[in-house]
C-alpha cells in the first residue's frame, strides 16, 4: 500500500463538521483521521461506545457521521459491531448484499479500557472483520474527568483529586495495546497525531484492510481533562512521543515492530510540565514522583523494545 | 402435513428455529436454556442452516450483538434464562427502543439469590416494562407454536418491537412430550422473508441508531413505541388465525379452561395451568363450578379482555409464580386486580404466590384455593388478599 499524503488529505471528510465536540478535541481529530483509511467507494459501518463522541455527533435529530452508524450502550461497542459484521457475512453468503463494507468502531479509554473491556476482548478474540478504534485520553472525561485505567500516574483527576493525603492516581496505566495483542489478533498498533499523520494514516488503512480483527490505540488528548491551551496537542503529542511516554508500534500477525526511537530521548518532565493535570509534581518536595515516573517510562520502553527485538 | 414426535421443550423451540434459518444467532449458555444455543450449533455444524452463530462471551454481548445484526438487516434471535437476562437488562431496553424484532426463547427461570436453577417467572416478570412483547406456554407444544408466530408479530410493520417466547425451565424445556411438528416447508412460508425497510447495510441510504435525544424528544420516542405495543393484540389474534390454518391449532390473547359458566376462577401463567386443568375437572366432578384463564399475551397485557372473561364470576384466585416484594402480591395479581377494577368488576379478588425457585404445585394444592375462594365468597370478604402456596410447614 503506497502513501501520498496529498491524496489522503483529499478525501472527503466522513465525519462532518457542526457537530458539538470542544475546539481542539483529540477524539475528533482521531475520527477523521481514521476514516481517511477508508478507500474511496467502499462503505462502512461506524459503531461507537458512549461517550463524549457520541452525545455530540448524534443528537437526535442530527447525525454528523456521513456512514451508517449505530451507538448501543457504554461497554458494548465490540460486540455491538460483531453484531454487524455478522449480519453482513450473512446477507452477503444469502446474496442479499453486494457491496463492500467495513466495520469500524470508536470507544474512549472509559467504554475501551474498562467497561467494555469484556465485550471487546470477546470481538478480538472471535476475530470479527473489524477495527476497534480507542482514542485514549486518559479519563472519563464526558462525565467529568475522572480517572480510568488509562489515566497516567500521578495525574490529577476528579476521582483522584491531589490533596494534602494525594499525589493523584496511586496506580500507573494499563497496557491495553499489549493485553489486545497478546489475543492474537492479525493486527495492532498504537499511534498519536505525529508530525504529517502519516503514521495514524497508514496504520489506519492496515487495519481496515487487513482481514480480521484490529485494534488501533490513540492517545486523544483532552485539553479540558489535561489542561493545555488548545492550540498545543501537536506539541504535547510530540512531548509524548519524544518522551518515549507513547512510543509509537505495531504488531502485525504476532510480530512487533517499534515505528519510531527518539534519537534524544526527551525528559518525561517536559510532557508533564504542559499539562495542568501534573502540576504538583513540578512542587519542591514532588522531585521524587517525576523520578518514579521516569523510571515507570524507561521499564515500559525496555519491555517494548525487547519484544519489538524478537 | 405434521409430524408426531416426543421431544424436550428446548429442542422443540431449537427445532422451531431450524425450520426458520435464522441470518444470526448470538448466545451463551445458561441453565436451563443451554440446550437451545447446543442444538442449534448442531444444525449449523451440520449444513442444516446457514445462520451465522456467533459465540458470544456474555449475555450482555448476546443481546448487543443481536442489536447490531438486527439494526444491520438481518432476522436475528437468541436464547436465555434468569441472571442471563438480568445481565441484558440494559440492552433489554436499548433493543425495544430501537425497535428491532429480535425474536428471544426465555426459558424461565428464578433470579439470584439464592442462587437456583429452577422454575419461576422472576426473570421475565422483571423485564415486563422493558419494551418487549411477552408470551407464554402451559407446554412443549405451545412454545414450539409460540416461537414460530414469534416473527410475524413482532415484524409487523404497525409492531416492530421485540418479541420473548416465555416456557417454564425444567418443567417444560426438559420433559419430553408428544408433539406435533409442522413440516419445514409451511414453517418458511408462514414465517417468510425479512425485509426491513431501514437498515445499516441499505446500499440506498445511510442509517444512523442510537441516537442521544434529549427532553425535547425522548417522550415522543416512548409514546411511539406505546403505540406500537397496542397494536401487538390484534396482531396476535391475526398471526394465530394464519397460524391456526397450517397447524388446526388455535390461540388467542388467553385460553379459557371451563369459564363461561365458572363461579371461581384461577388466572395462572405458565405449566401450572395443566396442573390447574386437572383440579378444575376434579372440582367439576363434584360439582363445583370452577374455572380456568391462562394468560399467553402478558405483554402488552390484555386487561379489558381479562375482565370481560371474569365478569361474571364471584371471586378470582390470580396465581403469581414471581414475587414483587411490594408487600400487596405479585405482578401478575396487580395487573388483574388493576383491569377487575377498571371494569368495575365486584368479584372478590385474591393473589398467591406459589412455585417460587421450582417449588412444586399439586393438584390438591389448586383444590385447596378453590375451597378457600368459596369460603370467601360464601363471608363476602377477602381478609388477607395476599398469601403464600405451598410453603414449608
Amino acid at each position: 500500500m503506497g502513501y501520498n499524503f496529498k491524496d489522503t488529505m483529499n478525501k472527503p471528510e466522513r465525519l462532518a463538521g457542526g457537530h458539538r465536540m470542544c475546539a481542539g478535541c483529540g477524539g475528533t481529530i482521531a475520527a477523521r483521521n481514521v476514516l481517511r483509511g477508508l478507500h474511496e467507494g467502499d462503505r462502512a459501518v461506524i459503531g461507537n461506545a458512549t461517550g463524549c463522541m457520541e452525545v455530540s455527533t448524534f443528537m437526535y435529530p442530527y447525525t454528523a457521521w456521513e456512514d451508517s452508524y449505530i451507538h448501543n450502550a457504554f461497554e458494548n461497542a465490540g460486540a455491538t459491531l460483531s453484531g454487524v459484521e455478522t449480519a453482513y457475512r450473512v446477507l452477503k453468503k444469502r446474496g442479499k448484499i453486494d457491496d463492500t463494507y467495513k466495520f469500524i468502531t470508536f470507544g474512549g479509554d472509559g467504554g475501551t479500557y474498562d467497561i467494555g473491556l469484556q465485550s471487546l476482548s470477546g470481538a478480538m478474540e472471535r476475530n470479527h472483520d473489524m477495527v476497534y478504534v480507542c482514542y485514549d485520553n486518559g479519563a472519563y472525561m464526558n462525565t467529568g474527568i475522572q480517572r480510568s485505567s488509562a489515566t497516567p500516574m500521578y495525574a490529577n483527576t476528579t476521582t483522584t483529586p491531589v490533596g494534602s493525603e494525594s499525589n493523584g492516581k496511586p496506580q500507573n496505566r494499563k497496557d491495553l495495546a499489549a493485553i489486545i495483542a497478546e489475543h492474537d489478533v492479525p493486527y495492532v498498533a498504537q499511534t498519536t497525531f505525529w508530525k504529517n499523520f502519516k503514521d495514524l494514516h497508514v496504520k489506519s488503512e492496515k487495519a481496515i484492510y487487513t482481514e480480521g480483527a484490529a485494534f488501533l490505540n490513540i492517545m486523544a488528548p483532552c485539553p479540558r481533562g489535561w489542561q493545555y491551551p488548545t492550540a498545543d496537542i501537536m506539541e504535547i503529542c510530540r512531548l509524548g512521543v519524544e518522551t518515549n511516554y507513547w512510543p509509537l508500534f505495531e504488531v502485525e500477525h504476532g510480530k512487533w515492530t517499534l515505528n519510531y526511537e527518539p534519537k534524544k530521548k526527551l525528559p518525561i518532565e517536559d510532557f508533564l510540565v504542559k499539562q495542568g493535570r501534573f502540576k504538583h509534581l513540578f512542587k519542591k518536595e514532588n522531585e521524587y514522583l517525576i523520578e518514579a515516573f521516569q523510571k515507570e517510562v524507561d521499564r515500559r520502553w525496555d519491555d517494548l523494545v525487547y519484544r519489538c527485538s524478537r | 402435513m405434521g409430524k408426531r414426535d416426543r421431544l424436550s421443550g428446548n429442542e422443540a423451540v431449537a427445532i422451531a428455529m431450524r425450520q426458520i434459518n435464522p441470518d444470526v444467532m448470538p448466545a451463551f449458555p445458561i441453565t436451563p436454556s443451554t440446550e437451545i444455543p447446543q442444538y442449534f450449533s448442531s444444525f449449523v455444524a451440520n449444513g442444516q442452516v446457514d445462520t451465522e452463530f456467533i459465540p458470544v462471551e456474555s449475555e450482555h454481548s448476546a443481546m448487543s450483538a443481536a442489536i447490531g445484526a438486527e439494526a444491520a438487516g438481518a432476522r436475528t434471535l437468541t436464547a436465555t434464562s434468569s441472571c442471563g437476562m438480568a445481565l441484558m437488562w440494559e440492552e433489554l431496553y436499548v433493543a425495544a427502543s430501537n425497535r428491532l424484532p429480535i425474536a428471544m426463547a426465555l426459558v424461565n427461570r428464578a433470579l439470584s439469590g439464592p442462587i437456583n436453577i429452577n422454575c419461576d417467572h422472576s426473570d421475565s416478570m422483571g423485564a415486563r416494562d422493558a419494551g418487549w412483547i411477552q408470551i407464554y406456554a402451559e407446554n412443549n407444544q405451545e412454545a414450539y407454536d409460540n416461537f414460530i408466530q414469534a416473527y410475524p408479530i413482532a415484524e409487523n410493520a404497525k409492531v416492530r418491537l421485540p418479541i420473548m417466547i416465555c416456557q417454564d425451565g425444567f418443567i417444560t424445556s426438559h420433559a419430553v412430550e408428544n408433539i406435533e411438528l409442522l413440516d419445514d416447508g409451511d414453517v418458511r412460508a408462514f414465517v417468510g422473508d425479512y425485509n426491513p425497510q431501514h437498515y445499516l447495510l441499505n446500499k440506498q441510504e445511510t442509517m444512523a441508531v442510537g441516537p442521544y435525544a434529549v427532553s425535547s424528544y425522548y417522550m415522543e420516542a416512548k409514546k411511539q413505541h406505546a403505540n406500537a405495543m397496542a397494536e401487538v393484540k390484534q396482531v396476535a389474534l391475526d398471526v394465530a388465525k394464519e397460524f391456526a390454518k397450517i397447524s388446526g391449532r388455535e390461540y388467542g390473547l388467553f385460553e379459557e379452561y371451563r369459564l363461561d359458566d365458572a363461579d371461581f376462577a384461577l388466572v395462572i401463567i405458565g405449566s401450572a395451568a395443566g396442573t390447574a386443568k386437572d383440579a378444575v375437572d376434579a372440582l367439576r366432578e363434584k360439582g363445583v363450578k370452577a374455572g380456568l384463564l391462562k394468560i399467553r399475551l402478558f405483554r402488552p397485557f390484555p386487561a379489558e379482555e381479562i375482565a370481560q372473561a371474569l365478569a361474571h364470576v364471584k371471586a378470582v384466585a390470580i396465581m403469581d409464580r414471581a414475587e414483587s416484594l411490594s408487600s400487596q402480591g405479585g405482578p401478575l395479581g396487580a395487573e388483574v386486580m388493576a383491569a377487575l377494577y377498571r371494569a368495575r368488576s365486584q368479584a372478590l379478588a385474591v393473589n398467591y404466590i406459589y412455585g417460587l425457585g421450582g417449588r412444586d404445585v399439586r393438584v390438591d394444592q389448586i383444590e385447596d384455593v378453590f375451597g378457600q375462594l368459596e369460603k370467601d365468597a360464601a363471608a363476602g370478604q377477602i381478609a388477607d388478599a395476599y398469601r403464600y402456596l405451598g410453603l414449608r410447614a
